[in-house]
């Protein structure tokens, strides 16, 4: 396509000439009106003037007779700028006036019409003059006609029809070149636009559409679509670290299996170290197997699939629970779990996956959170507005804020972590299954040690 | 230790069910295989097997239809649904349809071998609805919640209680960690520690120690179980 092709086929170049089509209409309607309202004014006031010399005329008819009428109307005629007269006899023979010569049958109807014809002192014949006329019958069977040249009013319509076309053709030319200038400012900014669209689609992912700062609707357009761009950068990145991690997160096991298996193979030939090699090889596959798993399950716990039944439960029951499964474990790695519950609260829950979350914080509370000076654990229920809080808190060294937001991230493992067995799904786990509930995770400073908050709804128990 | 058992396995992945016939031959039970739906229907609805092991995704006609079907058929063999689908709903699902038990590939053999030997059990006992288990010198009154061994009363806490009836229940068959997870406790998760090994410590240090026999033992890659070694 041409550059001009593609300047006409502009929206804005097509949206000014619509509004130059509608201007000329309506420039055309005004000054035809006006041209028209002129036209009845002058010809009002020719009226007027023919019926006050028809009066006078027919006046001095009835005072002094033809010769008298005659005399004026000679008169008259000598006068500048004189109207037109005609008198005939009953038989249509012109007696006096300086009209010679009129459109055929002109003369029949005494009443007010419009003619063509011929003045005594005209030279060239073919020239037309127009005029409104009135042809008044005297007493005794005369016709006078008196008449006015229109010259005016047929100059006064050719100076508007001029003034129509002179003022269309300026509309048209300002409205093409109007519109071409704005179709042109529009469709540059459209095309960087779409230039830097087309570098962000060729994988300039940090590149973002121009702005021009006069806030209109393009920039508006151009500012939420950056707004989208940096929301799939976002996602992206985040993507790319589960990518990276999961890449991560496998490779290590997968090596670790590999040489577990090259290991016992080198062993040539001794049954026990056979054994001990594909003993860890299993261990190593069910580690892998237990990281898809809890892969698949975030997944579909973000998608909304997992949900399984939704029962109105005590929370504190379900902490109960997960509490007594996990208390003998805590007392063996030396730690306290102590509880503090509100009873007699509910919440619409799926029990196992919620004791799941709950599971999974203990789990780490107990990996992660425990100091050499303090190794004490708390849990609890209670309720706070109209939500129910959970939550687990250790005495460790707790989570830096600007690692809070992170650490619920899939395969996130903090310092000091990676070298301790688990997965880095726990934390991601446990969210997801709060979201699944219509709840937020919060993780806060214990001071010192974390706290990790379920502030989950309260579920207002029917009859 | 476990009589043999006459088992179908309805699979269509043929290397998994020669691994399934092969493995299962090894620990002394029968093993047929029915590579499609249809086909297993036909066999389970005929042969007098103790228990079925069907897969969920099957050519011809599905796992669950399939169990749905027997079922109608008034046919109450015990079948163990193997699926690759492990979340919470799934099981829901096919335990609905009329499985008894479900379990997620991939698994330990070690693990279905548990499940499925006590299935057969649960076949032969019609539920077990003694009310004291005995186990050499160990008596557990399940109205009265005693516990004692040779006479001696040991207290016991209430999961305790739970725990050893799960395993006294099945006496001289494996019983795993995910199984008295599921049954005791009433998690189908994976709590990643091991939760459950302490648990039994405690309960062995109870009934076990200060007694010469012990009962609870562990076995090694599959769970534990309870057994009188004086017999």
């Amino acid at each position: 396509m041409t550059a001009l092709g593609k300047l006409f086929r502009t929206t804005a170049f097509k949206l000014s000439l619509a509004y130059l089509v509608v201007f000329a209409i309506g420039a055309g309607l005004v000054l035809g009106r006006v041209a028209w309202n002129v036209k009845g004014l002058m010809d009002d006031q020719i009226t007027s003037t023919i019926d006050a010399e028809i009066k006078g005329l027919s006046e001095q008819y009835a005072q002094g007779g033809l010769r008298r009428l005659v005399f004026v109307i000679e008169q008259r005629i000598r006068q500048p700028g004189a109207s037109l007269y005609l008198a005939t006899s009953p038989a249509g023979q012109s007696i006096a006036g300086n009209v010679i010569e009129l459109q055929a049958g002109a003369l029949e109807n005494p009443s007010l019409i419009e003619t063509s014809y011929r003045r005594d002192d005209d030279r060239e014949t073919d020239h037309q003059h127009r005029a409104l006329a009135r042809i008044f019958v005297l007493p005794g069977g005369f016709r006078l006609l008196v008449g006015r040249d229109l010259g005016d009013r047929e100059a006064l319509h050719q100076v508007m029809g001029r003034a129509l076309f002179t003022s269309l053709a300026w509309l048209v030319l300002i409205g093409t070149l109007g519109g071409l200038f704005v179709a042109r400012r529009v469709l540059q900014r459209v095309d960087a636009i779409s230039a830097s669209a087309h570098e962000i689609m060729k994988g300039d992912l940090s590149r973002r559409l121009p702005l021009s700062g006069n806030h209109d609707e393009l920039d508006r357009l151009a500012y939420n679509l950056n707004a989208m761009l940096d929301r799939i950068d976002e996602l992206m990145a985040g993507l790319k670290e589960v990518s990276d991690n999961i890449a991560h997160d496998l490779k290590t096991p997968l090596t670790r299996l590999r040489n577990n298996a090259e290991e016992a193979l080198r062993a040539e030939g001794s049954p026990v170290a056979y054994r001990e090699g594909l003993e860890r090889v299993i261990e190593e596959s069910d580690g892998l197997i237990r990281i898809f798993n809890a892969l698949l399950t975030i997944a579909r716990l973000e998608a909304g699939q997992a949900a399984g039944e939704m029962k109105p439960c005590d929370p504190a029951d379900i902490l109960g629970d997960v509490v007594e499964l996990y208390e003998p474990l805590a007392e063996d790695t030396g730690a306290q779990i102590a509880l503090s519950m509100e009873a007699g609260l509910t919440i619409s829950a799926n029990r196992e996956l919620m004791g799941q979350a709950l599971a999974n914080l203990i789990d780490n509370a107990l990996k992660y959170g425990l100091s050499e000076t303090s190794r004490s654990i708390s849990a609890g229920v209670r309720q706070v507005g109209d939500r129910v809080e959970l939550f687990i808190a250790d005495s460790g060294q707790g989570i830096a804020v600007a690692d809070r937001t992170r650490v619920t991230d899939r395969f996130v493992r903090l310092e000091g972590a990676r070298s301790r067995p688990g997965s880095g799904l726990g934390l991601s786990m446990a969210q997801a299954i709060v979201k699944l509930h219509g709840g937020d995770l919060r993780i806060e400073d214990n001071a010192p040690g974390l706290r990790v908050v379920f502030s989950l709804p309260i579920s207002v128990p029917h009859g | 230790m476990v009589a043999p058992m006459r088992l179908l396995i309805i699979e269509d992945d043929p290397d998994s069910a020669t691994y399934l016939v092969k493995a299962f031959r090894e620990a002394g039970h029968v093993a047929d295989h029915a590579p499609d739906g249809l086909e297993g229907y036909a066999m389970a609805r005929d042969g007098a097997y103790d228990v079925l092991i069907v897969d969920r995704m099957l050519p011809k006609l599905d796992g669950l239809s399939l169990i749905g079907g027997l079922r109608e058929q008034k046919i109450d063999t015990p079948v163990l649904i193997l699926s690759a689908l492990g979340q919470v709903d799934d099981r829901v699902k096919g335990l609905r349809a009329g499985g008894d038990d479900y379990l997620a590939k991939p698994y330990a053999f070690s693990e279905l071998l548990a499940r499925v030997e006590v299935l057969q059990r649960r076949k032969g006992l019609g539920a077990g609805n003694v009310t004291v288990l005995r186990i050499g010198g160990l008596e557990l009154d399940r109205l009265s919640h005693k516990l004692t061994r040779d006479g001696k009363e040991i207290l016991i806490q209430p999961r305790e209680f739970r725990l050893l009836e799960y395993l006294m229940q099945h006496a001289g068959q494996v019983v795993t960690r995910t199984m008295l997870l599921e049954n005791v406790w009433d998690y189908h998760f994976d709590p990643q520690t091991n939760v459950i090994d302490v648990h039994i410590s405690r309960l062995r240090s109870k009934i076990d120690k200060g007694f010469q026999a012990p009962l609870l033992h562990t076995i090694r890659g599959a769970g534990y179980m309870i057994r009188d070694s004086a017999r």
